[in-house]
């Protein structure tokens, strides 16, 4: 492990003369994964430029996957190139860290998209539009809401297949945020993967208005939480002398290498460090979800087109907690008896919080917005044990619940009425005598949001609090039981609702959706079973996987 | 020879699977199945029997192992069957009175259309007892056990369109559950003492054991033979079984069911002989049914129910002499025998007395029966003087042994339990004498009932009366073949050992009290109703008449003991489930929902108040790492 130069010190290479600049070495086929998704996106962007409007669905769909199967291949031979374990270290000139959660996060983010874009892709859920089959995307996302252009556009058929490769980039931010070794690749990733969500946000087929609402809202909490980023990396900076995790973890452990003269009067003071870490801290709660930076959560996730509130459901949380997981754990680990305490209260007000709030939703994304906040709330405590269990029971819980996410907003795109997706809850009132399968298969994944055994809700909740409580977090597994009981009531309810209430006579009718969706649920469910029944083969993938390299 | 011994359980169980599952196409020869099966089962007990008898009285035990049932670290069960003098008596009496049933249920239940399952049932039972006698540990006897009482469940409430059967099923099934219990304690307790419950380590190392430990043991044992055998104070079932159909109740109180009891104690004798103090638990039990039998069926007009009280209170002598130790197993098992032969006779009798009078059962409709049903009087008579022991018949050998044993206990003890037994005999004389006296002496006291029907007394059919003349032989003639050469004592003495006790009475003594007493019993009885007719309604009688025939308050006791304070407490639990534990859980949940309600608001859907709940969050965070850094 060499510590490498700090490339990125911004005075240093003013100063330096032109021929001195040493060419940065760049260790390409370990950063394949992202370098394979980012030429896939703009392959994507050409094929939009190039390609006649009626072949670039099939086009898109045929690269997005084709790419991410690549990534994915990528991940794996890097995984069984032993860089997850012993050949883990900092590359691209200590920008970039591949080691073991690096790559298991890598890995999730891949498959999740994979299964994601399959929702994405799904063409027969939408009643037929003037002849062509339409997807949940609008059909002209520039036309203004109900307006003469937008008419044009639908009778004419358009899609926005746009939606592929803006996917394919916020996968390349996502891939490089849990792996950047400093702040300011943390903040480039960070960008990368959010302008893409925020435009996705905005283009829903149905509901247009609250779609574009959603994304207002989250670009703009999002630009303000960033500030709130980039000001903690500024604090950093003069604190450490460097915005390598390296660097600023020698300093917070007392090892200062070299003053730099211009910071000379900030250097070491704690003050910076404490507001700064806060601040940064505070970017990635943001994007976690958690409260009381959660409330963009709400309401995105409902006016997001479906599929795409599942796909940032699941993947943005895999990113956030794998950025936050290696800020916590190489940044900031001298610094812990400082920033646990913060962090338990964040992880309880989280927990109750999404629990007691969900306990009133009528709306199902709704509900599971909330759920999904108290769900950052069970992964914090993982977070928090500070403890190599720790590390590997978040990886896995973050594996578990991203499928369970997925597919539960899958099924979400299947029940529908007039007016497109039936979200209300009491529409949904007896869906189990109606469509057994379709109740039963959320019943899944409800009983798996609630941790009940046998699903990986339940191995993964049971792996986060176990290694919380060996971690010294004992109340804190306390809370957490009590809100997975609250959590419990509103995801039984649910399945109450469905089972044993009389079907409403104008109730939403289930489509029958293309093997796109159909297969998106299918492996929502296999892996939802297969964590919760044999889940010890991925315990110890991720056992594995929980080092970090510095 | 070993692997016939699996055979003996599972032909009635092939019978009873058969009769069960096969359907309405063996409705119509269902119950010949049952019956040859039974009959099979006893022929090959009687192969297994020729067989022992050939080979030397301490070589004459069988064992069989047949599959490893739970192997667990230091938990073994086996499937395996030990067959020795003791189970091979059992086997006998089981399958020979019991396939006798078979016949005799033929006829008796020939008009019912259940007549298949009834079968069916049967075989059932026979083979629950049979696992019960031949395993060679406690839980696989326990399986037996519950065999037994699941089968009585099924028959005593076989006729269940009837309230009153339905309910008795439901009785004997739940007392019998208390004495599961005790059963299952005792087979806990030997696994913690002993680290196994086969009977070969268990009883050979007994004495070895604490005799806390073997105390509470015994203790256990008794209490679950109280349940099966029905004796005090788990004894109220027994009357109200008396709703199944006859021939169950001959099955119940001759062959099967309560002689479970009996063979638990006499099997266990290596434990009780260690622990006194169980042991007087046993000869105190004992003593105080058959005198509480005894008194319950001086009062009973019903003829089944005058029945199962002297039932009562023959297991009653039967549990006191195995509680004598080494004195009176052998006896206990041979008054079990004999009684089996004229008890059944007894009880078939009665149902051929209910099936010629329109299924009667008050004997005081009864009278002057012997002219019309010949072969039942005979039968039912020798059974009668059989069981009161008259000199020379099998009941006279074997409960004189049985009192000549108690005596033989010595001290005030044995002058206690001597006296009892003696009691009993007396009281034992009187009330069968007076069953006699009213079925089939004096005038007829039948009339038309308000249909104008009128029972026209007749003989039963010959699958009937068949078995009836059998068990007659048997009650005649068994117990001096028993007796003869103390061939019975030689046969099981070393299953069970045997020892003669000092008596302080000799032999002669005892044998002349019994006959004065009996003698005392039978004028009694016939002073009351020989020589005087036998009133139609029953006089409203002592205080003693009318509490026995409320079964000496039973229920009563029962109901102010155990179900009214179980009500209680229910009721109490219900309150406290309503109002406590509820009012919490809705409690929290109201205060969850209204929590959830106010904190809803928060989000009201504008940009700016979430940017201020971020500002402040962020404010919070970096206030909260100062101060955590300033303490």
């Amino acid at each position: 492990m060499t510590h490498a130069a700090p490339v990125h010190s911004l005075w240093t290479t003013a100063a330096a003369a032109p021929d001195k600049i040493p060419a940065p070495h760049i260790e390409y086929g370990q950063l394949s994964p992202t370098l394979i998704v980012l030429g896939g996106a703009i392959l994507g962007v050409l094929v939009e430029a190039f390609l006649p409007r009626r072949q670039r669905y099939g086009a898109q769909l045929f690269v997005s996957v084709l790419t991410l199967a690549a990534a994915f291949a990528a991940v794996v031979g890097l995984a069984a190139g032993d860089y997850g374990t012993g050949k883990a270290h900092v590359a691209a000139m200590g920008a970039i860290a591949v080691d073991g959660p690096a790559l298991f996060l890598q890995g999730t983010i891949l498959l999740v998209a994979l299964v994601a874009v399959f929702t994405f892709a799904e063409r027969r859920l939408d009643p037929v539009a003037h002849g062509n089959q339409v997807d949940s995307f609008a059909a002209q996302a520039a036309a203004v809401p109900g307006g003469e252009a937008e008419k044009a556009a639908v009778k004419a058929g358009f899609t926005t297949t746009e939606v592929f490769p803006l996917v394919l980039f916020a996968v390349g931010g996502m891939l490089v945020f849990p792996s950047a070794n400093d702040l300011l690749t943390l903040f480039v990733a960070l960008e990368v993967f959010s302008l893409p969500l925020y435009v996705l946000c905005a283009l829903a087929r149905r509901h247009r208005m609250l779609s574009q609402e959603a994304a207002v809202k989250y670009f703009l909490l999002g630009a303000f939480s960033s500030a709130f980023l980039l000001f903690g990396i500024a604090l950093l900076y003069g604190y450490a002398g460097t915005v390598g995790y390296a660097g600023i973890a020698d300093v917070v452990d007392g090892q200062v290498r070299n003053v730099t003269p211009a910071l000379a009067g900030t250097m070491g003071n704690d003050a910076l460090l404490l507001i700064g870490g806060a601040m940064v801290l505070m970017g990635l709660l943001f994007k976690i979800g958690a409260v009381p930076f959660h409330m963009w959560t709400p309401d995105v996730y409902q006016g997001a087109p479906t599929p795409v509130t599942g796909f940032m459901a699941a993947a943005t949380k895999v990113a956030a907690f794998g950025a936050l997981l290696r800020l916590l754990y190489v940044v900031l680990p001298g610094l812990r008896w400082d920033w646990r305490p913060v962090m338990w209260g964040v992880a309880i007000v989280t927990m109750l919080g999404g629990a007691i709030v969900a306990v009133t939703q009528t709306d199902v994304k709704r509900l599971l917005a909330y759920s999904s906040i108290a769900h950052a709330g069970f992964i914090l405590a993982g977070v928090i044990a500070t403890t190599p269990d720790g590390i590997s029971s978040v990886l896995f819980y973050l594996a578990a619940y991203s499928f369970v996410t997925l597919g539960a907003f899958a099924v979400v795109t299947l029940v529908r009425d007039a007016g497109g997706e039936a979200t209300h809850l009491s529409k949904w009132a007896g869906l189990g005598r109606r469509s057994p399968l379709v109740a039963a298969v959320f019943a899944v994944f409800l009983l798996a949001f609630a941790g009940i055994p046998l699903t990986s809700g339940f191995a993964g909740k049971f792996a986060v609090f176990k290694a919380a409580a060996d971690g010294g977090a004992g109340a804190l597994v306390v809370v957490g039981v009590i809100s997975s009981a609250i959590a419990a009531f509103f995801y039984i309810r649910v399945i109450v609702l469905m089972f044993f209430s009389e079907p409403r006579t104008d109730g939403p009718s289930v489509a029958v959706p293309s093997v796109l969706t159909s297969s998106a649920i299918a492996i929502g469910v296999a892996v939802t079973l297969v964590l919760g029944v044999a889940p010890q083969y991925f315990l110890d993938l991720a056992g594995q996987a929980g080092v970090f390299v510095r | 020879m070993e692997n016939l011994i699996g055979l003996l359980v599972a032909v009635p169980l092939l019978g009873a699977a058969l009769l069960l599952c096969g359907g309405r196409r063996l409705d119509g020869k269902g119950h010949y199945i049952g019956t040859v099966l039974a009959a099979s089962s006893f022929a090959i007990g009687a192969v297994l029997f020729a067989d022992m008898l050939g080979r030397g009285e301490h070589d004459r035990a069988l064992h069989s192992h047949v599959f490893s049932w739970i192997p667990v670290g230091g938990f073994h069960a086996d499937v395996a069957f030990q067959l020795d003098q003791l189970s091979m008596t059992f086997v006998l009496l089981i399958t020979g009175v019991g396939t006798l049933i078979h016949v005799y249920s033929i006829g008796y239940m020939e008009h019912d259309e259940r007549r298949r399952r009834f079968f069916g049932y049967l075989n059932l039972f026979l083979a629950a007892m049979l696992l019960l006698v031949l395993a060679d540990n406690y839980l696989l006897l326990y399986v037996g056990w519950e065999g037994v009482g699941l089968a009585s469940y099924l028959l005593i409430g076989f006729w269940q369109h009837k309230p009153s059967a339905a309910t008795a099923a439901k009785k004997a099934f739940i007392v019998n559950r208390v004495g599961d219990v005790g059963l299952s304690i005792a087979i806990m307790l030997m696994f913690t003492t002993f680290g196994s419950f086969a009977f070969a380590p268990v009883l050979a190392e007994a004495d070895r054991a604490g005799e806390g430990k073997l105390t509470a043991i015994g203790l256990m044992l008794l209490l679950a033979a109280c349940g099966k055998s029905a004796q005090v104070p788990l004894q109220s079932w027994l009357g109200d079984a008396m709703e199944g159909p006859t021939p169950v109740s001959a099955l119940i109180h001759a062959a099967t069911m309560v002689t479970a009891g009996v063979y638990l104690i006499t099997r266990s004798g290596a434990i009780f002989n260690a622990a006194p103090d169980a042991q007087a638990a046993v000869v105190t039990v004992g003593a105080v049914t058959l005198l509480f039998g005894a008194i319950v069926g001086c009062a009973k007009d019903d003829i089944k129910k005058a029945l199962a009280g002297s039932t009562m209170s023959q297991i009653g002598y039967m549990i006191l002499a195995a509680g004598l130790g080494p004195i009176g197993y052998v006896f206990a098992i041979m008054h079990l025998v004999t009684h089996g032969f004229f008890k059944a006779g007894l009880f078939l009798g009665a149902g051929s007395v209910m099936h010629s009078m329109n299924d009667e059962v008050d004997m005081r409709k009864y009278g002057g029966l012997r002219k019309y049903m010949p072969i039942t009087f005979i039968t039912f008579g020798l059974g009668y003087l059989a069981i009161i022991g008259f000199p020379g018949l099998s009941g006279f050998w074997s409960k004189d042994k049985i009192i000549e044993a108690a005596f033989a206990k010595g001290g005030t003890e044995g002058w206690i339990l001597g006296g009892a037994a003696l009691l009993g005999a007396a009281i034992t004389a009187y009330y069968m004498t007076r069953v006699m006296l009213m079925t089939f002496f004096g005038e007829k006291r039948w009339v038309a009932d308000e249909n104008g029907n009128e029972p026209h007394p007749h003989e039963s059919p010959g699958s009937m009366t068949f078995p009836m003349i059998v068990l007659a032989f048997g009650s005649v003639f068994a117990g001096g073949l028993f007796s003869l050469n103390d061939a019975f004592v030689k046969w099981l003495e070393p299953v069970t050992g045997h020892s003669h006790g000092d008596s302080p009475l000799s032999a002669a003594a005892v044998t002349g009290g019994t006959m004065v007493v009996l003698v005392i019993g039978v004028g009694l009885a016939w002073a009351q109703y020989g020589r005087r007719p036998v009133p139609r309604t029953a006089p409203r009688g002592s205080l003693l008449t009318r509490a026995a025939r409320r079964d000496l308050l039973q229920d009563d006791f029962n109901h102010v003991a155990l179900v009214q304070p179980g009500q209680y407490l229910t009721r109490g639990l219900v309150y406290v489930d309503h109002k406590l534990v509820d009012g919490v859980v809705n409690g929290t949940a109201a205060s969850v929902g209204g929590l959830s309600g106010r904190l809803r608001k928060l989000q009201n859907g504008y940009a700016r108040t979430y940017a201020v709940s971020m500002f402040g969050g962020t404010a919070v965070l970096i206030a909260a790492t100062l101060l955590m850094r300033a303490v």
